[in-house]
C-alpha cells in the first residue's frame, strides 16, 4: 500500500511550516493544501490553527473549505484538529462574541475559568489519559505537552474525551469520536512526546 | 501541575548572535543562529525566544530567513521579536513556524495594531516586550526602540495597558540589568507579577542558576537567559536540575 498522504489545511492562519517540520520529522508525507477540490486525493487531514475562532472559521466558509471538510468528514476519511483546528471542530466557542462551529463534535468552546491561575494556559503541563486511543498509544504516563491557549473545550459527551489536563481544574484536550480527532495542545512543539502522538496518527492512516 | 519553563533567548543582530550588555553587543557568540539554536535544543530548554536587535529595519528580511531556517528544525516553541511593525510581517514570522509574537515598540507608537493581530491570532499569541530602565533617583520607566525612547510611563501602568491592548504575555527586561550579572530586577518584575492577570516571562542578568529560582520567587511563570546559555555547557540541563532540586516543578520528558 502506498504511503499515507496528509493534507495540512491552510486558510492563510496558522503555523503550519511547523507542522510540516514535524511531520516529516516522523517519516509522514504531508503537504499544504488550499484547494477544498483536491481533499479527495488525500489519506488524512490535519486542521492546523493560531488564531481566533471568528477569523477562522470566516475564513474556511468563504473558501469552501469548510464544506470540502465536512464532505470528506462524512466519506470516514480521518481528520486531526491541532488548537484552533481542534475548537473550530465544535459546535460553538464564545471567542469574541458566540460563533458557530463545524459542529462535528457536541462541544462548546468557552473561556478558561481564571481560577487562581494564569490566563492563557501557557506552557508545559501533564497530559492525563483518560482512555485509549490510537494517538496516546506508547506514550508514557503523564507526558509534558506544549499548551497555549486561553480557551478550552468543553465536550456534552465524557465518552468523546480521551485526555485532560489541570489548570485550576481538569478540562478536555483531547478528543475522538469516530473519525474525528482534536489535541488542544501543540504536538508539533511537545518534543519527543509531541513527535510520537503525531506518528501514531501517521500509523493510523496506514 | 503547569511546569516553571526555561527559556533560551537567542539576541540577534545582523543576521549573528550577539552578547547583549545593557542594550549594547560588542561580541558576536555564534555566526550561525542555526547553530545556536541546535545546542539550545539537545539541551532541553522549554522555549526560544529570537530577537532581532538590529538597529533598521532593513533586517527583517535576512531575520525572517532566520526564523524559518531555525524553525525547521526545532521542536519546541518559538517566540519571535523585533521590527514586527505591520500585520504583514507579523503573519510572515508565523508562518515562518513562530509560535508567539513578542511587540515592544508598537505598543507606543500604534497601539491600535497590536489589537488587530491580537484579534487576528488571538492573545495567546501576542507577547508584549517591556524594557525598563530606572532614573538616578531610582524610579523606574518603559523604554522603546531597542531602549532609545524613553516614555516615561510606570512599569505596572504599561503592563496593565498592553494586557487591555490585547497581550496574553508579558516579556520582562531591565537594561540596567541586562547581561550584568546580578540578576533580574526583582522588584519591578515581582510588581508586574502581582499585578496582571497573564503570565510573566523574567529575564535581564542572570548569571547564577540562583537567579533563575529568584525569577520564580518573584513570581515568573518563566525564567529567560541568553549569555549564561551560550557560555556553559550542558547549560539548560544544568539549570533545570539546579530548578528541580530547588523545589520548583519542570517539564520531566
Amino acid at each position: 500500500m502506498a504511503a499515507p498522504k496528509i493534507a495540512i489545511i491552510d486558510y492563510g492562519m496558522g503555523n503550519l511550516r511547523s507542522v510540516m517540520n514535524a511531520f516529516r520529522e516522523v517519516k509522514g508525507e504531508a503537504s499544504i493544501e488550499t484547494d477544498p477540490e483536491r481533499l479527495a486525493d488525500y489519506t488524512g487531514i490535519l486542521l492546523p490553527g493560531v488564531g481566533a475562532f471568528e477569523e477562522a472559521i470566516a475564513s474556511l466558509r468563504k473558501s469552501g473549505m469548510a464544506d470540502a471538510l465536512d464532505m470528506q468528514r462524512r466519506t470516514g476519511k480521518s481528520i486531526l484538529g491541532i488548537c484552533l483546528g481542534m475548537q473550530l471542530m465544535c459546535r460553538s466557542s464564545q471567542e469574541n462574541g458566540l460563533h458557530e462551529g463545524l459542529g462535528w463534535i457536541d462541544a462548546a468552546v468557552n473561556p478558561i475559568p481564571p481560577k487562581g491561575v494564569k490566563i492563557p494556559h501557557i506552557g508545559w503541563n501533564d497530559l492525563m489519559i483518560t482512555r485509549e486511543h490510537v494517538l496516546v498509544r506508547d506514550l508514557p504516563p503523564s507526558p509534558d505537552v506544549y499548551f497555549v491557549h486561553s480557551y478550552r473545550v468543553e465536550c456534552a459527551d465524557p465518552q468523546d474525551v480521551i485526555a485532560t489536563c489541570h489548570h485550576g481544574e481538569p478540562f478536555c484536550v483531547m478528543f475522538a469520536r469516530d473519525n474525528v480527532q482534536g489535541i488542544q495542545f501543540h504536538p508539533e512543539k511537545s518534543q519527543q512526546v509531541g513527535l510520537k502522538i503525531l506518528s501514531n496518527f501517521v500509523e493510523s492512516l496506514a | 501541575m503547569r511546569k516553571t519553563r526555561l527559556i533560551a533567548v537567542l539576541v540577534v543582530r545582523d543576521g549573528q548572535v550577539v552578547q547583549s550588555v545593557r542594550f549594547k553587543h560588542t561580541n558576536v557568540i555564534h555566526y550561525d543562529p542555526v547553530h545556536a539554536m541546535e545546542c539550545f535544543n539537545k539541551w532541553a530548554v522549554d522555549e526560544i525566544v529570537i530577537l532581532n536587535v538590529s538597529r533598521d529595519a532593513e533586517s527583517r528580511d535576512k531575520f525572517a530567513e532566520i526564523v524559518g531556517n531555525i524553525c525547521s528544525d526545532c521542536f519546541v516553541p518559538v517566540t519571535v521579536g523585533g521590527w514586527i511593525t505591520d500585520v504583514d510581517y507579523a503573519s510572515r514570522m508565523l508562518r515562518s513556524g513562530a509560535d508567539k509574537l513578542c511587540l515592544n515598540t508598537v505598543f507606543h507608537t500604534a497601539p491600535e495594531l497590536v489589537t488587530r493581530i491580537s484579534r487576528r491570532y488571538g492573545r495567546q499569541c501576542i507577547v508584549a516586550s517591556i524594557d525598563i530602565k530606572r532614573a538616578e533617583d531610582g524610579l523606574a520607566s518603559v523604554y522603546v526602540d531597542r531602549g532609545r525612547i524613553d516614555t516615561r510611563v510606570a512599569p505596572l501602568d504599561w503592563a496593565r495597558r498592553a494586557v487591555e491592548l490585547g497581550a496574553g504575555e508579558i516579556f520582562f527586561n531591565s537594561i540596567d540589568h541586562d547581561g550584568n550579572r546580578k540578576g533580574y530586577d526583582l522588584e519591578s518584575l515581582q510588581q508586574i507579577c502581582n499585578g496582571v492577570e497573564v503570565p510573566v516571562i523574567a529575564f535581564g542578568g542572570v548569571f547564577r542558576w540562583d537567579h533563575l529560582a529568584e525569577g520564580v520567587t518573584a513570581g515568573a511563570d518563566a525564567v529567560a537567559a541568553a549569555n549564561i546559555f551560550h557560555y556553559t555547557e550542558h547549560s539548560a540541563k544544568k539549570a533545570k536540575k539546579f530548578l528541580f532540586n530547588a523545589g520548583y516543578p519542570v517539564r520531566s520528558n
